[in-house]
């Protein structure tokens, strides 16, 4: 299997300039952005964080009209719990997140993905909300939301929606958000068992090759409640339920789970890109979810 | 159709106001406009750490920041680091420890050490790492880099402590 080199788009493209104009806007209220949403919808793209949004304009992938900074709209970045859950601004940067004691505490698999996300340059910019929109297969928030069952609150003129994120992306880069729609909050329901994320990429800072999130629930060594997610060896970031139900009633013992573990090969479909083979993928996917398998119990059991 | 904007923020302390156009990224006001070469750019997709500046204090990537974002902030290039001709000890650091070679990518780690340094005065070898691993080095190699680092943070604790 021989493949031609040559340089990404990315690399051919890129310069150092945003090679066009746009109109631009900074609303300082939800009510104003939601408004400005309305009006220019589809030409028009929301800058948060800007470390995805920005390289694309750079090398022209998207070329909007409207700019619409939310940065200025201060109500959207927080992280604080109520009773039931754990909600999180759409503004909220992944430093936030990393300094957060409730998402150590609460989400432990979000945490995971925080630490091992980018720079600190890129984890002082770039927002939770952005990693969602921006809708890659490869986006680290996903798999951790995915086990905690999150749900994403999307508000418009018209109101709000909730959906389960279960259904929020659609393909690479596409998500069900309609053009006027803003991401708002994201909502993680507080779960009493164990949860990890691991991933693999080419070096510390990289998006991943593979990457897995499981959370576990046990009672009499037995596991009661699992849920698996993993990023990147799908068009878009999956749950592993066929391997899920699998697991569900077993003894916990190294054996099973290895085995189980790699049932998740036949639940993706990974591509060969610049980052890894999806043979490579497929091999490595099993290994990320017994691993992350055996950190989430860990985490059960402390 | 033109769009400008007039933008306030201050720059190592210089308080500068320009007109900027909504496309125009940071790094290129701070080389291009007021003339403050020190801010390197490499990558422009927010890989290598080059041009790293501290805006409000927090190390920001100045090649994927709008101009117009900046607007009523601080911004600390490589050159607000040194106070009038001064080195500070963390480039003395990276002087005496050889960890400059071509030092093209050097501001964005002596931003980044600096930061460091400053949240945390004595840092262990992973956290040096951990803080630096943004920053991408072609020549050097981060072996002296780390070591620049450990060297600013025992010269700093000896004088303060």
């Amino acid at each position: 299997m021989s493949r031609e080199l040559r340089p990404v788009p990315i690399n051919l493209r890129n310069t150092k300039i945003i090679p066009f104009e746009f109109q631009y806007f900074e609303p300082e209220s939800l009510e104003e952005a939601l408004q400005l949403l309305r009006t220019y919808g589809s030409e028009a793209k929301i800058l948060a964080g800007g470390t995805d949004l920005l390289v694309k304009m750079k090398i022209r992938a998207v070329e909007p009209k409207y700019v619409i900074n939310i940065k200025l709209i201060r109500e959207l970045r927080y992280v604080r719990a109520d009773r039931d859950s754990v909600r999180i601004g759409a503004l909220t940067t992944w430093r936030d997140l990393e300094k957060s004691d409730l998402i150590r505490e609460e989400v432990p698999a979000l945490y995971d993905a925080v630490k091992s996300m980018g720079s600190l340059q890129i984890r002082n910019m770039a927002t939770v909300g952005g990693n969602l929109c921006n809708a890659s297969p490869a986006a680290d928030s996903a798999p951790p939301l995915l086990v905690h069952e999150a749900k994403i609150k999307l508000t418009s003129i018209e109101g709000t929606r909730e959906i389960p994120i279960t259904e929020f992306f659609t393909g690479p880069g596409m998500t069900v958000m309609k053009p006027y729609e803003l991401l708002h909050e994201i909502i993680i329901p507080k779960r009493k068992g164990g949860s990890s994320f691991i991933k693999v990429s080419r070096v510390a800072m990289d998006l991943a090759i593979a990457s897995a999130a499981t959370y576990v629930e046990v009672e009499d060594n037995t596991i009661k409640d699992v849920k698996i997610a993993l990023g990147s060896v799908a068009p878009r970031p999956i749950r592993a339920r066929k391997c899920e139900a699998a697991l569900i009633g077993k003894k916990v013992d190294e054996g099973v789970l290895r085995e189980i573990a790699s049932l998740v090969a036949g639940e993706i479909s990974p591509i060969d890109d610049v980052r890894g083979s999806a043979w490579y993928r497929r091999e490595v996917s099993k290994v990320l979810v017994y691993d992350s398998l055996i950190k989430s119990l860990e985490r059960v059991r402390r | 159709m033109i769009w400008v904007v007039k933008i306030t923020f201050k720059v190592n302390g210089q308080p500068i106001t320009l007109d900027v156009k909504p496309n125009e990224l940071l790094i290129n006001v701070l080389r291009d406009k007021l003339k403050l070469t020190g801010t390197k750019y490499v990558c422009g997709i927010g890989e290598c750490g080059a041009c790293t500046v501290l805006l409000d204090g927090e190390p920001i990537l100045s090649c994927l920041t709008l101009a117009v974002d900046v607007n009523g902030k601080e911004v600390t290039t490589i050159e607000g680091i040194s106070k009038n001709d001064e080195l500070s000890e963390v480039q003395e650091a990276f002087m005496e420890e050889g960890a400059i070679q071509c030092g093209y990518c050097i501001p964005g780690f002596i931003i980044m050490s600096e930061y460091l340094l400053r949240i945390n005065q004595k840092p262990t070898e992973e956290e040096i790492k951990e803080y630096l691993k943004g920053n991408l080095c072609r020549c050097t190699g981060y072996v002296n880099i780390i070591r620049a680092v450990k060297r600013a943070s025992e010269s700093r604790t000896t004088k303060t402590g």
